[in-house]
């Protein structure tokens, strides 16, 4: 990866982003008409709202557009219409801001024409909208309805059929062509945007639209080629997505093939070319025969030409290709949540709720479930079978983040002190109290409401039902009414018996060469002496429980005695790496208040002391030994902060070699650069576990240092690795200091274990992050805080009943930070459903997306990277198929339909797909990879939400007065004006980026310099300028900063310099150097592949 | 002429040797029949303030088997400036220094009276003396502050230019970095893990890097082990620091829960210490001092576990081979010991514990080095602390008085071979034509090294007479020794001591009377002594004394004056007649017995047993007793239970102890507190003289001894009564109700008893 680095350029494309927004509200405006759920939609952008909403409503919707096409169909042509020119407008990024202005517009007025209205929302909304309940149907929908799709409408959802085929158009190009061909006759009039003219066409002819699109979708000429051999292939160009589509329908023809074949290579160009004859074809093959549509593709193909027009016209975007703006857009969907869901506090007393998305603010009222920020799941209303279960392939699983931290506005956990009987429990599944615990027989007994066993209620605890047999005190007791509490732990639940000593951190700092000579010992020895101040502390105590303890060492250790009577620190070094221990018992670990003149004195000499230092070999297995054995023989849990430089190649148990082989990359060997190289540090990960000791690596290697292997402890005990490459003071020490500081201070739990109830039926059997597990069901954390996550994937053992849902109940039993033993517990209730359709409604892609990538990233370890991705895509597919054949009203196969719920899966999908571990670029390196691989399996939802799909905020669109972040825009170059200036954040890097022709002024504004070729190229700090921009821009950086985990170092990028090949690896939804598909190409080949599954 | 005696006395004077037979027996076969084997006692550093070193290297023999230094007992040709060697009878040629020799003008070393004569040589680097402070830290808190005290004390003591290093230990060992400043430096190790040289060196940093092989520049070698060696610094730098880092110095602070012993590393302390001098400076004069307040309890070297119900092995458990540890531990030592007498190095053990402390185990590494070994209850007495203080002290010269590295040579006359030493040494393995296959103690070489050794390092070396019964020696002729000894003086100077004696053969059928005059029996008793020693190292007690008896019936068979079969008749000859008591006193002896001692207490009594001269020996085997009373001045009194008497006050030595005993009376009369009334001033003075004499021993004795002052009936009487020779028991009803004397409660015999045994079986034929 290239977390630190730089990220394998995309390919440019240029496409109308600002087409997108348009289209949403546009197709909202049109669905809110037919259903509710558009309603809200609606709210959002008109259009878009609607669209999204349409989903399940789609569904409702989609006949009603069809009905109605009226509505939809006028919004969509009118939409359509200026969607189309402004996309054209748009066509470069620089405009997309302007377009979004424009769209608004247009949505409304697409509320009339219906016809008109189907096409476009058929068009622009699958593209833009996936809004309908399946974004891409939508858009079909409107095609449909728009041709004979009354029916197709109904499944509105997934039912635009035509919104398939633009879906699978969607890949840009494709799409592009497809529109064009819809409105052939319109097309090259409107023509600019691809999407547009596919929204044209619409207009033109409802019925024709739909089996237009089809037919586009089909892309006649493409799809044939495309589907043979062209498609897998394709499926990653752009091409692909219409190929899929059409595949269906194309599939007939061959003749395309060969077009596709340049197609789907073909960068924009090509894709032109390969998308018009494609949807001909297309439209000729399935389409044509269905519905008079080939003579229109026949149009369309020269659509294609029109596209060329197209891009003429506008810009250099008329590359062709199905309209992005078409395809369903996280940012709409983001903004959509945003608006709605963002206003009212999320109440948890219902059962199988789905929360709003991580993106999203929102307050939580804890009223029996546990708030989302503890835990999220995939779904929050799972099949009652098995059977069903395998055939939606959803996988259930939920993300737990047990010690998540809360807003200052939601109040922490209750602590309940049940006294010396402890928690109370059933005594057969060992469940712990909680508000869906059934009390009968007058309140002497309660039901156990996980595995039903009757308990006697003890007399301690005993209270009187009221009429609805609930306890009187209920409300009185957390562990009664809400979903997350504590219980102070008894001493039963301690180690050894014994209640535990307050924990301890070492900070073991490595002194060898390189660490000395690139000054990072005097920095952190300088830094710690203020930070040990705000070591963690609970409550309101006013010191720290905490003891520190401090070890330097290169291919030796050295201890240090900082006991407070001593008048200068005492220095002891252990030469014995083979079999290591701890010299000293008194005075290593200390209470830094005690002992502050001492300590300070040691870290003053300690930069000094090794100043003239030769060695360079450092040891490392020795070193987490000795952290451990010191906790050991302090009895007590605590948390190791290593400071690491290189490859430990001295002699010493743990020694490794540089195996770096990137001749190994693609091979079925790849997966062994992500396996630690010697078992020795799955032993001793194992030791610290059982000690309680955690590990925090912090990594400045200047060259390989196999990350892969020293990652696996921290990665087994709950810490964390940070990773500075070419680590140096000027430019990293912001980054290094801020993650310290907050590593350090963060609350923290140790030796924890936890544990996942769940109600009969299901059962916990997997779970992804970063901890040990000893046995098949005890998540064993030498340390845990508020950042890791544990991914949990549940599994059927028998059926459920859809009456009293599933329950999951997870306990952690962790010891504070003030050494006190704890146990946390969160109850979440959810639905059980015998319809497949519920299961759909419910599901939350970014879960899902969390899930599947963890597995994915596990995958590699014993699998080709090739497999990994197949399955990946498979499964997919299979999801979407399900929803297709079971719970989408009937359509053509051509039609991409997607479910509300998921029609961002793709988007997301391919992202992880073309990750850098999944799908490394050139430049990336095996520890970047290995680094990434462990950083993505203890994300919670939101991290791996923005890691995957960054957030690209255009800067100087939005008023210099206003306060909130400006509205994202999609992550692709096409977006990008050059106009403009750019943040783009994943959660670990932040780029500015800087268009060439920005304004002098905000040049001068922001960089203080004259001109935009003044500008330093990766710089790293905005200077500090008193203007309102500047003040803005770096306000805001600030507040990005401060949402994510890691400090994420800025880098000014310029348009058209260098470092904008590492810039554009991020704008995901672009084809990227390493091979990635482009968002539009994937959709193509997910619409082909989900064809494949439903023949 | 003078006597014997005086000859004796003369000679040991002048050149530190003490010969068992000082004329000698002209055949194997008759000197095999003499029982007391030809051997001697030398003391290699004798101290002779009228000596001083001559400041020229010594002139060889040229025969490169040879080699003897040039000596007034060669023949010179002053014309020819040749001179044969007694030894080789080699001629050779004088150096050119020697042009101007004539008879007027010899060198020194051609002077009857130079003997013993010591060379100082010039060439070769000096390095500074090394003491390597290895410090327990299982102590208890006052014994520790105790040892501290005495520690810090020592640097003033030590010669400025020495260097220094300190290794502490306990659970771990730590070897202490000294000249670092504003933080205290030590590099730790597993007090569990026995570790080679090499890995200690490579641990502590000490391996140089491998250098290319072209030493272009030979300055650089030179400064390296100063530059390397961060654990040993000059005293005057660090003085400071090594004093704060000792006032520092705490308790071993791991816990130590109930039942259990401290965790002691002693072993891997050593051996970290032998590989830090090994690494850094061989052949170099060097003390490691061991200072340990309990035995070691885990790694290599451990010789109890850490389990306070299982007591420390007792010379019980030894011979039922119940001791676990015993013979791992000693091999341990033994082989640090090796390596350390290798490297010149020499290891000191200051043992003070009320219980055991291993030294059983760890006695090689003092013996075969030459170290000390001291034994005391705890630091925090003066027994240590002034003993402590007296390694330090000087001599005449303001030389301290140690020397180290010292390599001894023996050279001998043709009709003599060398059967081999018991000391404080170890072989250097050289064969050589002189060198006997009869093996007595360190044998099979002509070369010992004595790591460390001082005015009074005795050894006890021993020949066999290999001249044939049919090759007469001419009469008149005389047999020749050469002991040449190199070391390593204090003020760090290498030196040559040559010591060349001769002695006259005598045909032992026609002149037995010359050698039974001539015998020596003062150092035939520590000869024998230290033969029966060395064998009960290995032996099984009884055995040795089996062996013992039977040299001495043969002894006086051979020279005793009687009548076959009838014992009244048997006499012995001046010159033999204190041989038997001699020997009595030693068969009770620690040294031989080991009932009552532990085992640590018998090596520990050996250990000085073999190095301390005569008459230091002589006192350990039959220690000495005075008696004060008013009947006059103190006089030397039998040691015999007959010497308790009731108005007595005794004061005996027995090297280990000196006891001042008040008789009944005396005891009463000081209850009474007669001494502070004025008019008894007398008996204050009576009770002060045995005191003040004691002091006199205890300020010149090393190691100090056990000062116990005790009374009748007091407890600790029974060191007392332990040693007299019990003619008074509760078994020899005679003596009950007569005056003199006090009864011992013992079963052993008596002196008497045993001489009539012995005349018995003198005279008898059966053996």
């Amino acid at each position: 990866m290239n977390v630190n680095q730089s990220a394998p350029p995309v390919p440019p494309f240029g496409q109308p982003q600002p087409i997108y927004p348009g289209y949403h509200q546009s197709s909202y405006g049109g669905q809110p008409g037919s259903t509710a759920p558009p309603t809200p939609y609606g709210a959002y952008n008109g259009p878009v709202p609607g669209y999204q909403q349409t989903p399940p409503q789609g569904m409702s919707r989609a006949p009603p557009s069809s009905g109605a096409p009226p509505p939809s169909t006028a919004q969509a042509p009118c939409g359509q219409a200026t969607y189309g020119q402004f996309g054209q407008g748009d066509v470069q990024n620089g405009p997309s801001s302007t377009v979004q202005m424009q769209r608004l517009p247009g949505s409304q007025p697409f509320g009339s024409p219906l016809a008109p209205v189907v096409s476009q929302p058929a068009v622009l909304q699958p593209y833009g909208p996936p809004p309908t309940s399946a974004q891409v149907t939508t858009q079909l929908a409107g095609m449909q309805i728009s041709g004979a799709v009354a029916p197709a409408p109904p499944t509105s959802g997934l039912g635009y059929g035509p919104p398939t085929s633009l879906a699978s158009a969607s890949g840009s190009l494709p799409n592009s062509g497809l529109y064009g061909s819809y409105p052939q006759g319109q097309a090259p009039p409107i023509g600019q945007a691809q999407g547009y003219l596919g929204v044209q066409t619409p207009q033109r002819s409802a019925p024709s639209q739909a089996s237009s699109f089809t037919p586009p979708a089909s892309g006649g000429p493409r799809m044939p080629s495309v589907t043979g051999p062209l498609l897998p292939g394709q499926g990653f160009g752009g091409p692909p997505v219409s190929q899929p589509n059409h595949v269906s329908s194309p599939s007939p023809q061959a003749l395309p093939p060969g077009t596709q074949m340049t197609g789907p290579p073909g960068p924009p160009p090509p894709m032109h070319s390969p998308q018009q004859p494609g949807y001909q074809l297309q439209q000729n093959g399935s389409f044509g025969p269905a519905r008079g549509p080939q003579p229109n593709y026949g149009s369309p193909y020269p659509g294609a030409p029109t596209f060329g027009s197209q891009p003429g016209p506008p810009q250099p975007l008329p590359p062709k290709r199905l309209d992005p703006d078409a395809i369903p857009s996280p940012i709409q969907v983001i903004e959509d949540d945003r608006n709605n869901r963002g206003t009212e506090p999320f109440v948890t007393g219902v059962r199988g709720q789905v929360p709003p998305l991580v993106t999203t603010n929102f307050l939580v009222k804890d009223q029996g479930n546990a708030s989302p920020r503890y835990i999220r799941c995939t779904s929050y209303n799972i099949p009652c079978t098995s059977d069903m279960a395998k055939q939606a392939q959803v996988p259930l699983a939920a993300v737990i983040k047990p010690l998540a931290r809360l807003p200052p506005e939601e109040a922490s956990p209750y602590v309940v002190d049940h006294g010396e009987s402890g928690p109370l429990r059933c005594n057969r599944c060992k469940a712990y109290m909680c508000p869906f615990m059934q009390f009968i027989e007058g309140g002497r007994r309660f039901q156990c409401c996980f595995c039903s066993c009757i308990n006697d209620v003890p007399p301690q605890y005993f209270q009187h039902l009221d009429h609805t047999g609930k306890r009187v005190d209920a409300y009185d007791r957390p562990e009664l009414s809400l979903g997350s509490y504590e219980f102070l732990a008894t001493v039963d639940y301690c180690k050894n018996n014994k209640f535990p000593s307050p924990p301890a951190f070492i900070f073991m700092i490595d002194v060898s060469y390189n660490a000395i000579r690139t000054g990072l010992v005097r920095l952190l020895c300088e830094e710690l002496k203020s930070l040990l101040d705000f070591l963690p502390r609970e409550g309101g105590a006013e010191e720290s429980a905490i003891r520190v303890g401090f070890v330097t060492y290169n291919k030796v250790l050295h201890f240090y005695n900082v006991k407070s009577s001593l008048a200068q620190p005492q220095m002891m070094v252990v030469s014995d790496v083979a079999d290591m221990f701890v010299p000293l018992l008194d005075g290593f670990l200390v209470n830094v208040s005690e002992s502050r003149a001492v300590i300070t004195s040691l870290l003053d000499q300690i930069p000094d002391m090794f100043a003239d230092t030769r060695e360079t070999e450092t040891v490392f297995a020795p070193v987490i030994q000795a952290g451990m054995e010191a906790l050991k023989a302090a009895e007590c849990a605590g948390k190791l902060f290593l400071f690491h430089t290189s490859l430990p190649m001295a002699e010493a148990p743990g020694k490794l070699k540089n195996r770096d082989d990137r001749k190994l990359i693609n091979t079925d060997k790849e997966k062994t650069l992500f396996q630690p190289q010697t078992g020795a540090y799955q032993t001793l990960a194992k030791e610290c576990v059982a000690q309680g000791c955690c590990v925090d690596l912090f990594l400045f290697p200047n060259q390989y240092v196999d990350v892969a292997t020293l990652s696996v402890v921290p990665q087994l005990t709950g810490g964390s690795v940070y990773k500075y490459a070419c680590f140096q003071v000027e430019n990293d020490q912001e980054r290094f200091l801020s993650d310290l500081r907050r590593d350090v201070q963060k609350v923290i739990g140790f030796d924890a274990v936890m544990r996942v109830r769940t109600s009969t039926g299901i059962r916990a059997v997997d779970f992804f992050g970063a901890f040990y597990m000893s046995n098949t069901t005890d998540v064993e954390l030498a340390g845990l805080d508020g950042d890791k996550t544990v991914t949990v994937e549940f599994k059927h053992d028998d059926r459920l009943n859809e009456e009293s849902g599933a329950l999951l109940q997870c306990a952690l039993l962790y010891t504070s930070c003030a050494g006190q033993r704890r146990l946390r517990i969160h109850n979440l209730a959810l639905n059980c459903c015998t319809q497949l359709a519920d299961l759909y409604r419910n599901c939350e892609t970014d879960t899902l997306i969390n899930y599947m990538a963890k597995l994915a990233y596990r995958g590699v370890l014993n699998s080709p990277l090739k497999a990994v991705r197949d399955t990946l895509i498979t499964q997919c597919a299979q999801i979407l198929a399900c929803y297709r054949k079971n719970c989408a009203s009937p359509s053509s196969a051509g039609q991409l339909i997607l479910p509300e719920c998921m029609k961002l899966l793709p988007v997301y999908l391919n992202c992880v797909l073309k990750s850098d571990v999944l799908q490394p670029g050139a430049e990336v390196t095996t520890d970047d990879r290995a680094y990434v691989r462990q950083l993505v399996t203890s994300m919670d939802v939101a991290e791996t939400n923005v890691f995957f799909y960054p957030r690209l905020l255009p800067l100087t669109k939005s008023p210099i007065e206003s306060t909130t972040e400006p509205p994202a825009v999609r992550a692709s170059e096409e977006r990008l004006s050059n106009g403009d200036v750019y943040l783009l954040e994943n959660g670990l890097n932040l780029f500015l980026w800087v268009g060439a022709s920005v304004q002098q002024g905000v040049v001068q504004s922001l960089f203080s310099v004259s001109s935009f070729s003044q500008i330093t190229s990766g710089l790293s700090v905005l200077p500090v300028l008193d203007n309102p921009l500047s003040k803005k821009v770096r306000d805001l950086i600030d507040s990005l900063r401060a949402q994510r985990s890691r400090y994420m170092k800025l880098i000014v990028v310029k348009q058209e310099d260098k470092l904008e090949m590492l810039f554009k690896h991020f704008l995901v939804e672009d084809k990227s150097l390493s091979g990635g598909a482009s968002y539009v190409d994937f959709l193509c080949h997910m619409h082909k592949e989900i064809r494949q599954l439903l023949s | 002429m003078a006597t014997y005696l005086e000859f004796i006395q003369q000679n040991e004077e002048r050149d530190g040797v003490r010969f068992s037979w000082n004329v000698w027996p002209s055949s194997r076969l008759e000197a095999t029949r003499m029982v007391v084997p030809l051997a001697c006692l030398l003391t290699p550093l004798k101290e002779r303030p009228d000596l001083p070193p001559v400041q020229y290297e010594p002139v060889l023999c040229s025969r490169p088997t040879c080699k003897a230094v040039l000596n007034p007992l060669c023949q010179v040709d002053y014309r020819a400036k040749l001179w044969a060697c007694n030894f080789c009878f080699q001629r050779n040629q004088f150096p050119p220094a020697y042009a101007g020799i004539s008879e007027v003008n010899q060198p020194a070393e051609l002077m009857p009276q130079f003997s013993t004569i010591e060379y100082m040589i010039q060439r070769g680097a000096q390095s500074p003396l090394i003491f390597l402070y290895v410090v327990d830290t299982c102590l208890e808190e006052d014994d520790l502050q105790a040892l501290k005290e005495s520690l810090q004390m020592s640097l003033s003591l030590l010669p400025p230019d020495a260097l220094v290093g300190l290794i502490t230990f306990g659970r771990m060992v730590q070897v202490h970095e000294l000249s670092c400043e504003g933080i205290s430096k030590s590099y730790v190790f597993r007090g569990t893990k026995d570790l080679t040289a090499k890995q200690i060196q490579d641990m502590l940093g000490l391996t140089k890097p491998a250098m290319p092989m072209q030493q272009a520049r030979p300055p650089q070698p030179q400064e390296n082990p100063f530059v390397s060696s961060r654990f040993l610094q000059p005293i005057h730098k660090i003085d400071m620091n090594l004093t704060d880092l000792l006032g520092e110095l705490q308790r071993d602070p791991w816990p130590v829960t109930q039942g259990k012993r401290p965790l002691r590393s002693t072993g891997v302390a050593l051996s970290i210490a032998v590989g830090l001098l090994e690494g850094t400076f061989p052949n170099t004069g060097a003390r490691i001092m061991l200072f340990t307040g309990g035995p070691p309890t885990q790694g290599p070297g451990m010789v109890v576990g850490d389990e306070l119900k299982i007591p420390i092995r007792s010379w019980h458990d030894i011979e039922k081979d119940n001791a676990r540890f015993m013979k791992k531990a000693t091999k341990h030592y033994e082989m640090l010991a090796n390596r350390t007498a290798t490297n010149g190095h020499c290891i000191d053990i200051y043992a003070c514990a009320l219980d055991q402390t291993g030294l059983l185990e760890m006695k090689c590494c003092a013996n075969l080095t030459g170290g000390h070994m001291v034994m005391g209850d705890s630091f925090n007495t003066s027994l240590f602390k002034q003993t402590f203080q007296r390694i330090f002290s000087k001599d005449f010269n303001g030389d301290f008085r140690m020397a180290f590295g010292a390599t001894l040579e023996v050279k001998t006359s043709r009709e003599l071979k060398i059967a081999g030493a018991i000391g404080p040494c170890v072989s250097l393995n050289v064969k050589g034509p002189c060198v006997s296959e009869n093996e007595l103690g360190v044998s099979g070489t002509s070369q010992w090294k004595i790591c460390g050794l001082d005015s009074t390092s005795t050894l006890g070396i021993y020949f066999e007479v290999v001249n044939q019964h049919n090759a007469p020696i001419p009469q008149g002729g005389r047999g020749a020794i050469q002991f040449v000894t190199q070391y390593q003086h204090s003020s760090t100077q290498r030196r040559i001591r040559v010591t060349t004696i001769a002695r006259n053969w005598a045909d032992a059928q026609s002149q037995l009377r010359h050698i039974e005059a001539a015998f020596d029996q003062e150092a035939a008793a520590v000869l024998m002594a230290r033969l029966g020693v060395f064998r009960a190292e290995s032996e099984e007690g009884p055995d040795v004394l089996r062996w013992l008896d039977r040299q001495l019936i043969r002894l006086c068979q051979k020279f005793g004056q009687y009548d076959k079969e009838d014992p009244t008749s048997f006499r012995l000859s001046d010159s033999f007649s204190l041989y038997p008591q001699f020997m009595f006193h030693l068969r009770r002896s620690p040294f031989l017995q080991v009932f009552n001692n532990s085992p640590d207490e018998s090596s520990y009594y050996r250990h000085h047993f073999a190095r301390q001269d005569l008459t230091q020996s002589l006192i350990m085997i039959q220690p000495i007793l005075y008696s004060y009373s008013f009947q006059g001045p103190p006089e030397p009194v039998l040691l015999d239970s007959s010497s308790i008497l009731a108005d007595r006050i005794l004061l005996m030595d027995t090297f280990f102890q000196i006891v001042i005993y008040l008789g009944e009376t005396i005891a009463q009369w000081r209850k009474a507190g007669y001494q502070d009334m004025p008019e008894y001033k007398n008996f204050k003075h009576l009770l002060q003289a045995p005191l003040d004499d004691a002091q006199e021993i205890l300020q010149a004795r090393f190691p100090m001894p056990r000062y116990i002052n005790t009374e009748h009936g007091g407890s600790q009487a029974r060191f007392l009564l332990s040693k007299v020779n019990p003619s008074q028991t509760h078994n020899n009803l005679y003596a009950w109700g007569q005056e003199t004397g006090a009864p011992i409660l013992t079963d052993d015999v008596s002196l008497q008893v045993f001489m009539d045994h012995l005349k018995k079986l003198a005279v008898s034929n059966a053996c």
